[in-house]
């Protein structure tokens, strides 16, 4: 159509959409309107989804200000929580949830360092796939599931068999000992921690499986040419290769583990007491919030549940930043040296 | 062991013993690593077995899809709680696919000057792994603290907000995979941005679009944090979107949390229809994507 407009040649660059400020037919300025327009529409949702994050940080301060206000800082290490008095302290809660997240990451780490030194140097070929796939799919279950089955099917079994067999043995030692002692009641900050070690394990197996399969061949092969074992490659080459990465991932597993709440509320027990024992009930700060918000009376009660909440907020945005920010500086040396 | 032998013969010959030490170190870290991907496999195993044996009965039985749930003590089943579900996904998801597909398209398609496309690209990745208890905390104050009663808009904006991350990573990734010849062909017959993006990038596109969008629905299928303060549940048919709504997580937290044994079979069946629904779409976005391969 414009060929009869403009006179050569055929495409004209007044037509290309990257040219800028094309002086050409008035006709073809509907075109470029609608571009702006598409563009514009496509970056004001890229701006809503950058504000999403501000935007709950602001609304969470902004709801949490009575609690802010009255209790300051020492909100942080103050351990009461008495709903009838009105005096909050988070200790507890975060007390549970790091030491559950250190579990899981205690159990988890190793394991999916395994499964991904299997999947990526040991497995047959064919065999990679569906074994990738069926620890994939531990991460599709939902949460509420892991919970259920923990409270239901862990949680008698460990309550018969695995507490009384730990206090018996661990339980006696110095020290150590303090962590295994208490009646073995199933549930309580252990089983929490084992359950969410399940669940952080494909997320942290994949991405080192991963940034494992990142590894120049030429790096192996070498080590493996000066007669290096599996191991030894994969202790000394692969890993100090793809520390970054593998860090990354780590983090990444530990922020789910911070905020998973269903699987954890089903089990750890939710009592609001510090104590020193992995086996006693305990409460996380995403399990607070599940079992009391809607139950909540009061401005300050509600402020300091969400305040809780708060917290839980800025620690998993920053371990999941750091985690991110990590894997990126492992792409950038990778996209630099290929 | 002679002396005589060269270093380099002697380090690879089995009668070195460092050799034979690296051997068995090697031998058993190997088969540690078979352990733990044994580790793996047995749970999913065992609490996909214990979901299907426990839950696998009350799945046969037609109560379960047509009656609504009991109080304790009585028969019934999950239809409320199942049509809350199915409505919440829906409106999550016709909420946030398109907030998220066409954030996609800015990353991958208007990205690559100015800052907003990588700002925008890691707080998504935040998003992503955020936990979903605060996303129902923040609807909660910003909406239903509001309007000052639990709706069922207020679960499909709180899941809306966790659909949107996960659609705007894939329609991304995906989106940058299309070949740029062919954006450059596009261009070369004289062909607008938008045009070119709307009839040649989205078609090129599709399978792994709509890979996100399964993989954002079985995601929200069974998250159940951030509905407890933002549709709460209903314990009566309704699909009335202004009001609480029954909704298949909640309903089984709420009953496998109870003391009454009937409940908790009722609860069994509702967690193994919403495992069998969310491993299907994971599956079936699996399947699609590697056809495309």
């Amino acid at each position: 159509m414009s060929a009869v407009v403009l006179p050569a040649p055929v495409y004209s660059s007044a037509e290309l959409p990257m040219t800028e400020s094309p002086r050409g037919p008035v006709r073809l300025r509907p075109a470029r309107w609608k571009d702006v327009a598409f563009e514009q529409l496509t970056r004001l949702f890229a701006l809503f989804v950058l504000g999403i994050l501000a935007a709950i940080l602001v609304a969470l301060v902004l709801e949490s200000r009575p609690s802010l206000d009255k209790f300051g800082l020492a909100f942080l290490w103050h351990a009461e929580w008495d709903p009838v008095q009105e005096r909050f302290g988070a200790l507890v809660p975060i007390y549970g949830t790091l030491i559950t997240s250190l579990i899981a990451m205690l159990i988890g780490i190793p394991v999916s360092f395994g499964i991904a030194l299997f999947l990526t140097e040991l497995s047959p070929a064919w065999l990679k796939r569906p074994l990738g796939t069926a620890i994939e799919l531990l991460a599709a279950i939902p949460s509420i599931i892991y919970g259920m089955w923990g409270l239901f099917v862990l949680a008698p079994l460990f309550q018969a068999y695995v507490q009384p067999a730990l206090i018996e043995s661990l339980g006696a030692l110095p020290l150590v000992g303090a962590l295994f002692q208490g009646p073995p009641l199933g549930i309580g900050m252990l089983s929490a921690g084992l359950i969410l070690s399940v669940m952080v394990i494909p997320f942290i197996a994949a991405v080192m499986r991963d940034v494992f399969d990142l590894v120049p061949a030429l790096l192996k092969e070498s080590a493996y040419g000066l007669g290096a074992t599996t191991w030894e490659v994969v202790w000394k080459v692969v890993l100090p290769y793809t520390k970054v990465g593998v860090i990354g991932g780590i983090m990444l597993g530990l922020g789910r583990a911070l905020g998973e709440t269903m699987a954890v509320t089903f089990v750890i027990g939710n009592a609001h007491q510090l104590s020193k024992s992995l086996m006693a009930p305990g409460n996380s700060i995403a399990s607070a919030l599940a079992n009391e918000f809607t139950e909540a009376v009061g401005d300050l009660y509600f402020s300091a549940l969400i305040e809780l909440g708060l917290i839980l907020f800025l620690i998993t945005t920053v371990v999941l930043a750091l985690a991110k920010l990590l894997l990126l500086r492992l792409a950038l040396r990778e996209g630099a040296r290929t | 062991m002679s002396a005589v032998a060269s270093p380099a013969a002697s380090a690879i010959s089995p009668s070195n013993p460092l050799y034979r030490s690296r051997k068995r170190v090697n031998v058993f870290m190997l088969s540690v690593s078979g352990l733990a991907l044994v580790f793996g496999l047995f749970w999913l195993v065992w609490i996909l077995g214990t979901l299907f044996y426990e839950g696998g009965y009350a799945l046969t039985r037609a109560a379960l899809y047509f009656e609504m749930t009991p109080p304790p003590g009585a028969d019934g089943g999950l239809a409320n709680a199942i049509a809350g579900s199915a409505v919440l996904i829906a409106v999550a998801t016709l909420l946030g696919t398109p907030v998220g597909v066409l954030t996609g398209t800015y990353l991958a398609e208007y990205g690559k000057r100015g800052w907003i496309a990588p700002a925008t690209r890691f707080i998504n990745d935040v998003l992503l792994s955020a936990p979903s208890i605060v996303i129902g905390l923040f609807v909660y104050s910003v909406y239903v603290a509001r309007v000052k009663h639990f709706s069922g808009w207020a679960g499909a904006l709180a899941l809306a907000l966790i659909v949107i991350p996960v659609v705007v990573r894939t329609s991304d990734d995906m989106l940058k995979l299309v070949p740029n010849s062919l954006r450059e062909a596009a261009a070369a017959l004289g062909c607008p941005t938008w045009k070119m993006i709307l009839s040649v990038t989205y078609p090129a596109a599709r399978t792994g679009i709509v890979t996100g969008i399964l993989l954002a629905v079985a995601r929200i299928s069974g998250e159940t944090a951030p509905l407890l303060f933002t549709a709460l549940n209903n314990q009566f048919w309704s699909l009335n979107l202004n009001e609480p709504m029954a909704n298949l997580p909640t309903v089984i937290f709420q009953f496998a949390m109870s003391p009454y044994k009937d409940w908790h079979r009722l609860a069994w069946g509702g967690a193994a229809l919403i495992t069998l629904t969310v491993l299907a779409l994971n599956i079936l976005a699996r399947s699609l994507f590697r056809r495309k391969d």
